[in-house]
């Protein structure tokens, strides 16, 4: 241990707090003109806020430091699969950052706005090209918020033909936000099996649980198993006949895109998250977009606002046109622009070819790190598999080593862990998604370190597997005594 | 292609090593009748050049707030932003990480969000704030959603000063898991009767402070009465810099306080994304929607921090979880508490004043247009003035001066035709003396 | 033998006179490891048998606790609020959860006793 607590590049912060001096501040701003009478009523605050007091340096050290204890996909490999770790192309931030769109106010007059509302129409036919659906919502501000807006489309078509059903049916594979968003909306949730065929929802199982009391089926495809639903079409056929409507998870639309238009599925409604598919940053937790689109009998129930095209020009308007039935409005403004704008300039970059491509190479990836590691560890399912690779810890068994310990030992090696105990349907699951920008070598030397740890596993190292990490700014944290008694924000002592 | 690192070569290596004979073949579970058999009709993929300027022409053809004299606010609000407020932001390491799933390499962005919680909590006057929602609207109607379970009843009532998307997207979300939605009638002069609707089935009260027509609220009385009823105050701040110089929601009783912080945390980019945010009392935390980040220490004893409580969300909780919330805001999130930061308490609470100070005096100035009078008694940066006239056709007359004149009513509340010479009017810092003159000379021209 | 009867689910329920205590096995706390939260009824709160009345909650899971036989809760375990690490401890114990004052003890008939349950619970894998 060093004098000071940091190593090397690996540098203490303390919290803002900690680091106060009353008065100062980051920011000049003038004095406040003359004192006139203020126009708050008496409801002026009394009392200090409790914020701290910093100067600019300390500030951008503060925050430079905060950001060398993080990993991004900038530092390397990011497998986690089911989130699509793609590269962020900084032509994005760029164009993002243009004044005609950074600097406008979402209620400016039309006429002052044709090129953000330009943008705005683009996308959209971008998004219906590539999924073959009539009409697209781009309201939603991430993926769950895209299956809420799916779900109340399908109500609201319900409840105009007068056919109140109660139920949602949700494969047990399903990501956690398809039953919390079926809740949300009011519905029952029924889990169906996902084993039928090998990781698969099985066609069988699912026709014995449609009836007339369900409103919708959600699924995944590719599903959380890395595996299409082969099945698909006739799912949806079978989901059509019972009445109810078939709501796709578009969460792993990166596999199919310019492979599949999810038209031809029998689709019914789709979220698109941009910020896995169309490469806009995650931002450590967000902002997303999740547009979706409708199919024919769905489009009707969008939610406002609409886009129109009129004589002078384009146009948000609140009331749609002929015939339809927006079932309300899902978001504060017009959705994620400043998203917009990345993910088009995304497209535009790939084009039909290069995105084809993408999901051409996300797939060939997948499969690589499949048959590299499959003599190693445990593939849950045979190949191929599509852009993400799931294996299951029978490879662990007896060594004392868990998924949770492989995970933590990838950490020391440099390297982002995959997604661990997810999917629910096997058992220590490993969900790898190396996603299309990962070069050859990239993946040899994660194949090439995850084939050493799976050895040391079990050559019978256990001890040093439940001590990792080690080298990372902090070793595994006590997540039970932040859980037992929760510290949620600093408090001043003393 | 760019951001393709894959070579021919190491296409074929790869099939080889799969031991397939073509890509193609790794696609064979997806049915035949399913495929495209031709591509798509899509433009080719370009330079960055080449994309650059198709989309800076695009961006040419709108008028940036910048480049006019700009009044508008209706819940977005212009504000200078420090320049490391985007060039920290911008980091790869926040940029590019994804939610912290894995805490030991994740400090960063934890600690950051522990900082914003803190942040959002002081300046609300409450005791916990979670690590951001969407937008302002999603946190209000998340926050409604909340207060039903809390008080298992399902009534929800609407102040008319609450912002029109707030109360659309609250009907639209609380609807579904039948809570019963009353929403006031658009109240510009501020004579809505909230304290004699509030009674035993009332699951909350959703008020705005300030308010969506400029009015400042003191909810003391009305949350004495919520609480005797047993239902929840829920208040929404659409202009968080309002907290720098208002006495904070939590002082006067709120349970839940609700905010955009896109005004403080980026450019407005037409709306969005935004950050929401979401504060409450530390009693009802395992009703909170959103992640939650906590303190704790690692296994050499050294503090850190991860996300915790996390038996309250979708991926643990599924259909029981109390949103189905999961990709959020962290990114504004970041740039809202990085502003903050460099504000501090003495920045902060003086851009207040100078907001207000300069809407104070631009008020006084245009009460003396004739035909123009100014709404409410009390407000902050932003006053609903009436106008002699439509105010939508005011403001294209102003758009055509080549000043952003403000918000007409109208565009929201169409069926309200008693609200069309309404105009909203909000004044930050960023406006100048020269653009005030600009406005009321430009509003006596068009008003004569 | 031990006066403990269990479900599949995994509760317990120790039964004296009209009144029976609830608990979950020793089973269940393994299987969901370290308790940071159990969220209990309110006393006076009627349930039929196999209605939800508790959650038990660890880092990464929560369980619900539903009631081993139907009646009215007189009285929770307060202590688990500030301890809910008794649950891992001693769940047959300091873990108890709250008491039922029973509606029916004829619905114990169909509950399991300990070996019974212990030969379930290694029937689980």
């Amino acid at each position: 241990m060093t004098t000071t607590g940091n190593r090397a590049l690996m540098l203490e912060e303390p919290l803002l707090f900690e680091q106060d001096a009353p008065g100062r501040s980051g920011v000049d701003l003038p004095e406040p003109e003359d004192p006139v009478a203020d126009r708050l009523g008496g409801l002026r605050r009394k009392g200090r806020i409790g914020l701290p007091g910093l100067s600019e340096p300390q500030v951008v050290r503060h925050y430079t430091r905060l950001s060398q204890k993080n990993y991004g996909i900038d530092s390397g490999i990011y497998p986690l699969g089911s989130c699509t770790m793609k590269h962020n192309p900084r032509l994005n931030e760029k164009m993002a950052r243009l004044p005609g769109f950074a600097d406008i106010h979402p209620f400016q007059p039309a006429a002052t706005v044709q090129g953000a509302l330009a943008v705005m129409d683009e996308l959209a036919n971008w998004l219906k090209a590539l999924t073959g659906m009539p009409a697209v919502a781009l309201s939603p501000a991430a993926g769950a918020h895209g299956e809420l807006c799916g779900l109340m489309a399908i109500r609201a078509a319900l409840e105009h033909r007068g056919d109140a059903r109660r139920t949602v049916l949700v494969p047990e594979s399903a990501h956690g936000t398809n039953p919390a968003t079926a809740a949300l909306c009011g519905y029952a949730v029924q889990s169906i099996p996902a084993n039928g065929d090998g990781g698969r929802v099985s066609v069988a199982a699912l026709r014995e649980r449609l009836g007339g009391d369900v409103a919708a089926v959600m699924l995944t495809n590719p599903n959380t198993c890395g595996l299409f639903e082969s099945d698909i079409v006739e799912i949806a056929q079978a989901v059509h006949e019972a009445g109810a409507f078939f709501y796709l998870d578009g969460a792993n639309f990166n596999a199919l895109v310019g492979r599949v238009r999810v038209a031809d599925l029998g689709v019914d409604a789709m979220h698109i998250n941009l910020h896995k598919t169309f490469s806009t940053p995650h931002g450590g937790g967000g902002p997303g977009a999740g547009p979706v689109v409708f199919s024919d009998t769905l489009a009707p129930f969008a939610p406002l606002p609409f886009l129109v095209h009129g004589p002078e020009g384009l146009r948000l308007a609140e009331t749609g046109p002929a015939g339809a039935m927006p079932f309300g409005r899902l978001k504060g403004f017009h959705g994620q622009f400043g998203v917009f704008v990345r993910a088009l300039a995304y497209m535009l970059s790939m084009g039909g070819d290069g995105l084809l491509q993408a999901s051409s190479d996300a797939v060939l990836n997948a499969n690589y790190l499949l048959a590299r590691l499959k003599d190693d560890l445990t593939p849950a399912f045979p190949g191929p598999c599509m852009h993400e690779v799931l294996f299951d810890d029978r490879f662990l068994k007896d060594t004392g080593v868990t998924t949770l310990d492989l995970a933590k030992a990838m950490i020391d090696e440099g390297l982002h862990p995959m997604t661990m105990y997810f999917p629910l349907v096997v058992h220590g699951a490993l969900l790898m998604e190396p996603t299309e920008t990962e070069s050859l070598a990239s993946l040899d030397q994660f194949v090439a370190t995850v084939k050493a740890l799976a050895a040391r596993a079990r050559a019978g190292e256990a001890a040093s597997f439940h001590e990792s990490p080690t080298l990372s700014p902090r070793r595994r944290l006590d997540e039970t005594a932040a859980a037992r008694t929760p510290v949620l924000r600093w408090r001043e002592t003393g | 292609m760019r951001y393709l690192p894959l070579t021919a070569d190491d296409r074929a290596a790869m099939l080889d090593a799969i031991g397939a004979p073509s890509v193609e073949a790794l696609f064979a579970d997806i049915p035949a009748a399913a495929r495209l058999t031709a591509p798509l009709d899509l433009p080719p993929h370009q330079g960055e050049m080449a994309v650059e300027r198709h989309l800076t022409a695009l961006a040419m053809k709108n008028l940036s707030a910048g480049c006019a004299p700009c009044f508008l606010g209706a819940g977005a609000y212009r504000h200078h932003l420090p320049a490391a407020v985007d060039h920290l932001i911008q980091r790869g390491e926040f940029l590019t990480s994804y939610t912290p799933y894995q805490p030991e390499i994740s400090q960063g962005t934890l600690q950051s969000l522990f900082e914003f919680q803190t942040q959002v909590a002081l300046i609300t006057g409450m005791e916990v704030a979670n690590a951001s929602m969407y937008d302002g609207a999603t946190a209000c109607a998340e926050a409604a959603a909340m207060a039903c379970r809390v008080t298992r009843r399902r009534r929800v009532l609407l102040s008319g000063g609450l912002h029109p998307h707030y109360r659309a997207v609250t009907a639209t979300w609380v609807r579904h898991t039948g809570a019963e939605v009353e929403a006031l009638a658009p109240d510009p002069i501020n004579i809505e009767d909230l304290i004699g609707r509030v009674d035993d089935e009332t699951a909350c009260v959703v008020v705005q402070t300030p308010g969506f027509f400029g009015h400042l609220g003191d909810w003391s009385a009305l949350a004495g009465v919520c609480h005797a009823a047993g239902a929840l105050l829920v208040v929404a701040v659409t202009e968080p810099l309002s907290l720098g110089l208002l006495t904070a929601p939590g002082a006067m009783g709120a349970d839940i306080v609700v905010g955009e912080g896109l005004s403080l945390a980026g450019p407005l980019s037409f709306g969005g994304p935004g950050v929401g945010l979401f504060a409450t009392r530390d009693r009802f935390v395992r009703q909170m929607p959103g992640r939650l980040v906590g303190q704790t220490v690692d296994a050499d004893g050294r503090r850190g921090w991860v996300l915790t409580l996390a038996t309250r969300e979708q991926h643990i909780r599924r259909e029981k979880a109390t949103s189905n919330i999961c990709t959020n805001a962290g990114l504004v999130a970041l740039a809202f508490s990085i502003h903050m930061a460099l504000l501090g308490e003495a920045g902060f609470t003086r851009l207040a004043e100078l907001n207000h100070t300069a809407a104070v005096a631009l008020a006084a100035r245009l009460a003396q247009i004739r035909g123009v009078r100014v709404v409410p008694s009390t407000w902050f940066n932003e006053f609903a003035v009436t106008l002699p006239r439509p105010a939508a056709e005011v403001v294209d007359a102003l758009a055509a001066r080549g000043i952003l004149g403000g918000v007409p009513v109208s565009r929201f509340y169409p069926e309200y035709p008693e609200l069309e010479p309404v105009l909203l009017i909000a004044v930050t810092e960023t406006v100048s003396a020269d653009d005030m003159d600009s406005l009321v000379r430009a509003l006596t021209e068009v008003l004569a | 033998m031990s006066d403990l009867r269990f479900t599949s689910e995994h509760e317990w329920i120790r039964v004296e006179g009209d009144t029976g205590t609830v608990g979950i096995s020793a089973y269940a706390q393994g299987q969901l490891g370290d308790m940071v939260f159990v969220d209990l009824p309110k006393v006076g709160l009627r349930v039929e048998k196999g209605a939800e009345m508790a959650v038990a909650e660890s880092v990464k899971a929560a369980s619900e606790v539903y009631a081993p036989a139907g009646g009215e809760v007189i009285e929770v375990n307060a202590a688990l609020n500030t301890n809910p690490a008794a649950v891992n401890e001693d769940p047959y114990g300091r873990g108890w959860f709250l008491r039922l004052r029973l509606s029916d003890p004829g619905e114990l008939a169909t509950l399991m006793d300990q070996s019974t349950y212990e030969a379930y619970v290694k029937g689980l894998g």
